[in-house]
């Protein structure tokens, strides 16, 4: 069985550079992934933050909005009928944070909407992508073409030397700030360059097509700056940030506003916004915005050394036998040095500060609710 | 003084009716870097195969069993305050507990040396 489902796995342009690196690969969303380097997690995972860090998300899906009209604006208002964001006001070249919502209310998925002047440029989650191109398609035909970009692989080069690590390629990237997002030059290959990221550092992502993905990426690590990164450090690294893992932290039966997400949403699509609503789910999510939810998404900060790992259930005290929540994202955080979670709460239990216990291993540990991110982020604005 | 090795990577190191109980150096190198180990208390019965103490990395949390049935006499407080040891001194420095034996007979299913290199070939 195991060998079975081991072959059915995909790989991304980079998988023999992982092996090559001592990468241990492991099965994730249908991809054969490093989950770390000889380096392991722990060094990984700082390195990131005190130089740069190389992520291989060629997993990740890549998709092309093309309006059938040719005006970018009409591909925006056909992509406003899946999201609760204003697209519309997204410049060219610039890409903000979106979610697909569904008919309750919860999240299909989040992805980025770039504006690359005639058509959006779409990243979706790996496990995701397949459903995603279906519900684009399904909604979206009738104005838009939907052009997947599977021939193409997708880096990220995260933290403080992730800058000068591609500025030394030629690249023109010293100019941009967080959240641009178009096509340009990388060691003469034609790249899509965002500086955006998953880490909570300055960083950029890079989408190439798939046969220049590990000549690009060679000539990024003979630069002793930057390392290799896995999917472990990926995981610490961004929950340390405060960022939601799709199909952990959010999922179909999570709004917006218990997702504490509310930042994404835009005044204009909100109640007495210019294109209020007319995305699925809209009556909840814009009931929920006048009255609130029932219950949020926290940052967690266990007051011992245990870490409180995702599936933990959380207590309003040491005694009760009734849970109130449940640990979503939970484990070690090296810059911290310290445990880090995220979970839900009733809403009168989310104020920062708020101490309630989690269950592990038969016992109740206290943590704290605090404020996200662990790790102050470091973009470049 | 023997030392015998279990299937779940641990080592027992044998002297008189005492046991010390720590995880391989294979091990240690499949769990990456340890952030926290949770040790039992000194005077609990253990039973076979027992979850005993606890070993977590970054990314996992991992059980460490007691391989024979005893009681727990000592516990490692050094690597309570320093879980790194798990990984640069599994066979020494980083054992996790000791049991006073209670039933030598249990001892027979192990591996020696030799057999667990095979093991982990």
């Amino acid at each position: 069985m195991l060998a079975s489902n081991e072959s059915s796995l995909k790989r991304t342009p980079l998988h023999a550079l992982h092996v090559a690196r001592g990468g241990k690969m492991v099965p994730f969303a249908g991809y054969e992934m490093p989950v770390q380097y000889p380096a392991g997690v722990l060094k990984e995972h700082l390195h990131t933050r005190t130089n740069a860090g190389l992520f291989d998300v060629s997993h990740m899906g890549q998709l092309a909005l093309r309006p059938k009209s040719g005006r970018v604006e009409d591909a925006a208002l056909a992509l406003e009928r899946l999201v609760p964001q204003d697209i519309v006001a997204v410049a060219p070249g610039r890409q903000r944070y979106a979610q697909f919502t569904n008919n309750d209310g919860g999240l299909l998925d989040d992805l980025m909407v770039a504006n690359f002047g005639d058509h959006l440029f779409l990243v979706v989650n790996a496990a995701c992508k397949a459903q995603d191109e279906a519900h684009l398609r399904g909604h979206l035909s009738d104005s838009c073409i939907i052009d997947s970009l599977s021939d193409r692989g997708l880096i990220a080069l995260q933290g403080p030397k992730a800058e000068s690590a591609l500025a030394r390629l030629g690249a023109d990237v010293t100019a941009m700030k967080f959240m641009d997002s178009g096509p340009r030059k990388v060691a003469g290959f034609d790249a899509f360059v965002s500086r955006s990221g998953y880490t909570g550092e300055d960083g950029f992502e890079i989408s190439v097509p798939a046969a220049q993905a590990e000549s690009l990426v060679t000539t990024l690590l003979q630069n002793p700056d930057v390392l290799p990164i896995g999917l472990g450090a990926r995981d610490s690294l961004r929950l340390e940030a405060g960022l939601c893992l799709y199909g952990h932290d959010i999922d179909t039966t999570t709004t917006p506003v218990e997702g504490a997400l509310e930042w994404s949403v835009q005044k204009s699509r909100r109640n007495g916004g210019a294109r209020a609503g007319g995305f699925p789910g809209a009556d909840k999510i814009l009931a929920q915005f006048e009255k609130g939810a029932s219950r949020r998404r926290v940052g967690l900060l266990p007051e011992g050394r245990a870490p409180v790992r995702e599936g933990a259930l959380l207590f309003a005290d040491g005694t009760s036998s009734d849970p109130v929540g449940k640990v979503t994202s939970g484990g070690f955080g090296p810059s911290l040095n310290a445990p880090v979670a995220m979970g839900y709460l009733p809403t009168a239990l989310s104020a920062n500060g708020t101490k309630i216990f989690a269950e592990v291993r038969g016992q109740r540990l206290p943590l704290q609710v605090a404020a996200t991110p662990f790790v102050p982020n470091t973009y470049k604005r | 003084m023997t030392t015998l090795f279990t299937s779940d990577h641990e080592w027992v190191r044998i002297e008189g009716d005492v046991a010390t109980i720590g995880v391989t150096d294979y091990a240690q190198s499949q769990l990456g870097d340890v952030v926290f180990v949770e040790l039992p208390k000194v005077g609990r019965a253990l039973k076979k195969a027992e979850a005993a103490a606890v070993v977590e990395s970054v990314k996992a949390a991992s059980d460490v069993y007691a391989p024979i049935s005893g009681e727990v006499i000592e516990v490692n407080e050094a690597l309570a305050a320093e879980p790194a040891l798990v990984n640069s001194d599994a066979d020494g420095k980083a054992w996790f507990f000791k049991l006073r034996i209670a039933d030598k007979s249990e001892l027979g299913g192990m591996m020696d040396e030799a057999a667990y290199k095979a093991h982990t070939a």
